[in-house]
């Protein structure tokens, strides 16, 4: 093979894996990227059928566990609440009160299906997208009761 | 009194670097070789300080010194002693110490390195890595300082982070650090060829050990904290996607990258410009892991509330780093003699095309990474890019690449014979295809991913034993000499079967996860449940005191198709110090399959939620890393390789390395 032939194959190979692969990321975030929404947005909008994650406070006395492992409970920010139903064990830091991230899809009844309920390390932790979304309803005050921990 | 000590150490050791940083350096422009020589009892220095004011540190913690702020908040009196040695680096202070500790410790042992490594390749490599160290030290000092006191003292420590305690995650940091740091010495290397504007197979040489080691134990630690995962969060998954794990694999996949790049330019003399980058890129996302971890600008399971004062020391030092070397690339990248083309098809043409299916592989992980953060910046919206991303993304990268890796393996150097490999490749590639239609005809209607990955992890297995077999078997020689051959094969030759070996051995694991069951039900004592073949009765429910929790066990008895496999408690700790509950899960291994138990809530009528698994072949993944890491260390010890062994360029030995 000449030297031309030799640097036309390498550029041809690099270019197609190149392309596969921003084809595939293109594809990829059309399809697979969940948008974070607060549960006054939710009820605002209503985002019927698809994928998000739902962040908040768990609302206090709203937690029911069904003897079949179901879940029910509500996730709210002040402004809103969204009833959430849950299938499985619930993570260890899952409290009344304290922050929550729930993904899964909003149905028509206006119930939120999750698939997921987002576990943390550390007990005074807040998820960034939480305090945000309290933030957005003037429900958070900097330092509110959390003692601010450094780990690992 | 021994934490001021530790403290002034520390500053000392600064002095000391600044020192390590710029004589050595101006030595070697000025070629002064009295100055030039600084750079090697200044790196003894460093580390010896810095390893002093780490012992001061671990001393604080041992003795539940609580005059110390940092022993306070992560210590307890009544901390098993194991978790108290490990609490030094289970925080943000002591993790930094230990990450400067790492890097000081690098330069020392290049420093002691006896091997003829060109003086000035050296003294460039020592000046830079001091200056890493530097700039680590400001950060610990400034904001991050694990030597502070407080007035008074309190009687009693907060405790770790109970999820920490444990044993998993004591060695995890450690493991990963050296990974992480380690490609701090092949970025030194790097940018002291960038210096001195020369970069030759002897620099490829001296590199290699420094990647290979980085390598191998940032592979440990990726399967250590992937394991920790497993058994801790109770969730029963091993790895999430998540931002933080990513930061771990992006730096993996371009030292994987790195370490084959270096072969051609230690065999070729060629691809010098793109090895410089991919040094320099590896480290640089080793930093950008840091950065992601500590700022707190990501949502993870694994990140910590964290002072966004820090986030922005670090993203200067990222800038300095980053920024710096590849400007410094853009100007000297030039003057690099480059080396000539070869054929697509041989032993090069194979790695380049690792290079690039790594890099792209790369690439998306860094995409699904970074672009939540950077949306969230310019438009505000919140995003989060899960698991279908990669699965979309990233695994039709990887299936290729593995596909390809046994073919590559076959090539020889300068011009290789593609049909040639084939045939040599057909037992391994017969017996692979066998397996996986097999399983896919006795396991029909199930999962198609899983037969089709075990036949990928076979072939990569038998294709990687077949090096060896070609090597050693000689038509009517006889199995003896064989046997002979084999075992005098140079140990680069074992190291990198086994390296290869290993992935096939994680593909293994992994694929068989989509045959994975998963039961979630409330049970009551005595009653039975059913998880992929597996039945388990609840038989107790009870307490269990520990040394610092109390723990509410679910025994449970399993069995298999009538015959008992043993017990196993699943636990859930609560630990009054931080009033914080943990899970642990029961485990029960047949063979490298797992039977997994979590434990949820139990109401008040006596109904315990649980969480059953089948993980079948799950050891494989994290054995499969072992198998890797062990082929790096094979690698290691070989003579030509091994560090502080003197080169003997041009033996028998060196030619047949490869």
């Amino acid at each position: 093979m000449t030297r031309k032939g030799r640097r036309l194959v390498m550029i041809g190979v690099s270019g197609l894996v190149l392309v596969a692969a921003l084809a595939l990321v293109l594809v990829a975030m059309r399809d697979t990227i969940v948008f974070f929404r607060a549960p006054s947005e939710v009820v605002a909008s209503g985002p019927v059928g698809t994928r998000i994650r739902l962040g908040g406070l768990v609302e206090a006395g709203s937690v029911r566990r069904n003897p079949d492992q179901v879940a029910e409970f509500a996730v709210e920010d002040g402004g809103a609440r969204v009833p959430v139903r849950y299938k499985g064990i619930l993570p260890d830091l899952f409290r009344e009160g304290q922050g929550v991230v729930a993904e899964g899809v909003l149905t028509a009844s206006g119930t939120f299906m999750a698939d997921t309920v987002l576990a943390r390390h550390d007990e005074t932790y807040m998820p960034r997208e939480v305090v945000d979304a309290l933030k957005a309803q003037g429900r958070w005050q900097e330092g509110s009761g959390l003692r601010q921990t450094t780990q690992r | 009194m021994l934490v001021e000590a530790g403290h002034y150490a520390f500053a000392l050791a600064l002095g000391l670097s600044v020192l390590q940083f710029a004589v050595p350096l101006w030595g070697a422009r000025t070629g002064d070789p009295v100055l030039m020589a600084t750079a090697r009892p200044a790196a003894f220095g460093v580390f010896g300080l810095i390893a002093f004011s780490f012992v001061a540190l671990t001393v604080a913690h041992v003795t539940s010194d609580f005059s110390v702020v940092n022993v306070v908040e992560n210590s307890h009196t009544l901390k098993p002693l194991i978790y108290k040695v490990s609490g030094v680096w289970g925080n943000h202070e002591g993790s930094m110490l230990l990450w400067v500790l790492i890097l000081a410790l690098f330069g020392a042992l290049v420093a002691a390195n006896p091997r003829s490594v060109p003086l000035r390749l050296r003294t460039n490599a020592l000046s830079v890595q001091a200056s890493i160290v530097c700039a680590f030290q400001l950060f610990v000092l400034f904001s991050s300082n694990p030597f502070q006191r407080v007035d008074p003292a309190p009687l009693e420590g907060q405790d770790l982070n109970p999820i920490l305690q444990d044993l998993g995650l004591a060695i995890h940091p450690p493991l990963l650090y050296v990974g992480y740091v380690g490609f701090s010495m092949t970025y030194a290397f790097a940018m002291a060829a960038l210096i001195d504007g020369r970069v030759d197979a002897v620099w490829a040489r001296t590199v290699r050990p420094w990647a290979l080691l980085a390598w191998s134990f940032l592979t440990l630690g990726i399967a250590m904290g992937s394991y920790w995962a497993y058994y801790e969060l109770g969730w029963g998954g091993f790895w999430f996607w998540d931002p933080v794990e990513n930061a771990s694999l992006m730096p993996w996949l371009a030292g994987t990258a790195l370490i084959h790049s270096l072969v051609v330019m230690e065999k070729r003399e060629a691809l010098k410009v793109w090895t410089i980058l991919l040094a320099i890129l590896t480290f640089s996302l080793s930093l950008l892991g840091a950065f992601l971890v500590r700022s707190g600008i990501l949502t993870s399971v694994h990140t910590f509330a964290v002072d966004p004062g820090r986030g922005v020391f670090i993203l200067a030092i990222l800038g300095v780093f980053i920024g710096g070397s590849l400007a410094m690339f853009a100007w000297r990248a030039p003057l690099l003699r480059h080396g000539g083309l070869f054929a697509p098809i041989s032993r090069e043409g194979a790695l380049i095309l690792n290079n690039l299916f790594l890099a792209s592989a790369c690439a998306t992980v860094l995409l699904g990474t970074l672009y939540p953060l950077a949306l969230e910046a310019v438009t505000g919206a919140k995003i989060s890019v899960g698991p279908p991303y990669f699965m979309l993304t990233f695994v039709p990268l990887v299936v290729p690449l593995l596909l390809l890796v046994p073919f590559g393996q076959r090539l020889a150097w300068k011009r290789g014979d593609a049909l040639a490999a084939g045939q040599r490749l057909l037992a391994a590639l017969a017996a692979a295809l066998a397996v996986g239609l097999g399983l896919l005809a006795l396991r029909w209607g199930g999962p198609v991913a899983a037969p089709l990955g075990i036949g990928l992890g076979v072939f990569l297995i038998l294709g990687s034993a077949t090096e060896v077999w070609s090597r050693a078997w000689a038509p009517g020689r006889g199995a003896k000499l064989a046997l002979r051959r084999a075992f005098g094969l140079p140990r680069a030759t074992w190291g990198g079967v086994l390296a290869h070996a290993g992935i096939g051995v994680t593909v293994i694991g992994l694929a068989a996860q989509a045959w994975s069951g998963e039961t979630i039900a409330s049970a009551r004592v005595g009653q039975v449940l059913e998880v992929g073949g597996y039945q388990a009765k609840l038989v107790s429910l009870s307490t269990r005191p520990g040394p610092n929790y109390t723990a509410q066990v679910a025994t449970l008895e399993v069995s298999r198709a009538g015959t008992g496999l043993g017990t196993v408690d699943a636990e859930k700790r609560t630990y009054p110090a931080r009033e914080m509950t943990t899970t642990e899960a029961g485990l029960l291994t047949v063979g490298a399959s797992q039977f997994y138990a979590s434990l949820g809530e139990v109401s008040s009528d006596g109904a315990v939620g649980l969480r059953l698994y089948a993980k079948p072949l799950i050891l494989l993944i994290w054995l499969g890393a072992l198998v890797m890491a062990a082929g790096g260390a094979l690698s290691l010890s070989d003579r030509t390789l091994r560090l502080g062994a003197p080169s003997r360029v041009g033996t028998g030995r060196l030619a047949a390395a490869e």
